[in-house]
């Protein structure tokens, strides 16, 4: 049997992939693979119905991801990933919705939307792969570059201070914010699990390997350094205080940081076009 | 065979569930992330060389695997799942 067919029969996760489209196109060890399983594992344990679910990624080696899903999914343009889905929440509230991809589109040429979407609490799953680097375009540095560390851009090492992604998600307003790395994969399906049956803006930041680009730039020699790098520095701590929880190489918490209930934009909205419609039908009338 | 293979021993304990371990061979691209986390080291490099001229992994011997899914969800690839092997027929085909 060719491995496409035995893929597309036998593995748990096909019916949720585009399986044509396999093996994907991630470096052996890239950590975008592993996310892609967890997420298709959450939606398999939730049982959510495919026809009711929308995707959306941005561009780099992440925002693949969109292609892989068989659902409806777009893979939009650079940093538009939450601009898009915001207006697929408003024109269709019964959606579930998330948004998957990188640390460069999501907090680069798209923070502005990151965090006034999570600001107005609009009703969506963000996961970000965060691989330290803009892969797909060759490894420059970024906005979460960890300082000191080594990019095609930094080549004597980092001296930008990086943004702390869960800190800015909870500053921010986002109503669940967790973190946690490719090698967390029970812990991780059960966060996306959580984050899609809950209603508000939910951030889940996945530290993700790049062995490829970043991972020899930084002396890991093989994707699995960076594995057993990630599993020696991280540390788990629930309800650990999200500005605290800044990433260095030495040290990585993760857990789930933010947990709270707040109305959605799209309640409010709905609740306050009641009211003006109430208001226009007293203004008619009298 | 890896260094590492050969320092970990395969540890026996319960099952968690009866499942026959499978790998899509040419779908793995050798990161040996399976064989390193395996709870109970039940994997090594085998020695064929698939497509993308890798060595993909191999159970150490059929009843070293106890079914805990880890190699599955963490196998970027998704070159690995398990067939649940349905104990009850089994004893019922034995009668
Ligand atoms: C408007 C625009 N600017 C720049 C680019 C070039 N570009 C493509 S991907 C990318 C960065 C991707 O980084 P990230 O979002 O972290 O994804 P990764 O590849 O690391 O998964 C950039 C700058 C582009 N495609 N469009
Ligand atoms: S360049 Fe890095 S992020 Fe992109 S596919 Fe390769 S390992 Fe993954
Ligand atoms: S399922 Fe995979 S990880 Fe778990 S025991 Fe079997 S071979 Fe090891
Ligand atoms: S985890 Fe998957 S890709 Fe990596 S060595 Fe194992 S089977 Fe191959
Ligand atoms: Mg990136």
């Amino acid at each position: 049997m060719k491995a496409v067919q035995e893929f597309e029969m036998h593995h748990p996760m096909a019916k949720y992939l585009r399986t044509e489209r396999f093996p994907h196109i991630w470096c052996e060890g890239c950590g975008n693979g592993i996310i892609l399983g967890c997420f298709t594992r959450a939606l398999d344990e939730l049982k959510i119905n495919i026809d009711k679910l929308v995707v959306v990624s941005g561009i780099g080696c992440i925002g693949r991801i969109a292609g892989y899903l068989r659902c409806d999914s777009f893979h939009t343009t650079h940093g538009r990933a939450i601009a898009l889905a915001t207006g697929i929440r408003l024109a269709n509230p019964n959606l579930t919705l998330a948004v998957i991809s990188g640390d460069g589109d999501l907090f680069s040429i798209g923070g502005n939307h990151f965090i006034h979407a999570a600001r107005r609490n609009i009703d969506m799953t963000v996961i970000c792969s965060n691989n330290f680097n803009y892969g797909m375009t060759g490894g420059q540095l970024g906005p979460t570059t960890p300082l000191h560390s080594y990019t095609t851009t930094s080549p004597y090492g980092n001296i930008e201070h990086p943004f702390n992604l869960v800190h800015l998600a909870a500053a921010a307003g986002a109503v669940y914010v967790a973190r946690w790395t490719a090698l967390h994969v029970q812990r991780l399906t059960a966060s996306i699990k959580k984050a899609l049956q809950k209603k508000g803006f939910k951030f889940i930041e996945v530290v993700s390997p790049c062995p490829e680009i970043f991972g020899r730039r930084n002396n890991f020699k093989k994707a699995i350094e960076m594995m057993r790098w990630l599993k020696d520095v991280s540390e788990i701590r629930h309800g650990y205080d999200p500005s605290k929880a800044e990433i260095t190489m030495e040290k990585i918490v993760v857990g789930e940081f933010v947990d709270v209930e707040k109305p959605t934009y799209e309640e409010l909205l709905q609740k306050k076009y009641i009211k003006v419609q109430e208001k226009l039908r007293e203004k008619n009338a009298g | 065979m890896s260094l590492t293979t050969l320092a970990k021993p395969v540890v026996r304990r319960k099952k968690i569930q009866e499942v026959k371990w499978h790998v899509i061979e040419d779908f793995c691209k050798g990161c040996t992330f399976c064989i390193e986390f395996c709870p109970v080291n039940a994997l090594e490099e085998s020695q064929k060389l698939n497509v993308k001229g890798v060595h993909p992994p191999k159970l150490k011997s059929e009843d070293a695997c106890i079914g805990c899914g880890l190699c599955e969800r963490i196998c970027p690839e998704f070159a690995i799942y398990l067939e649940k092997v349905n104990t009850n027929e089994k004893e019922e085909e034995k009668k």
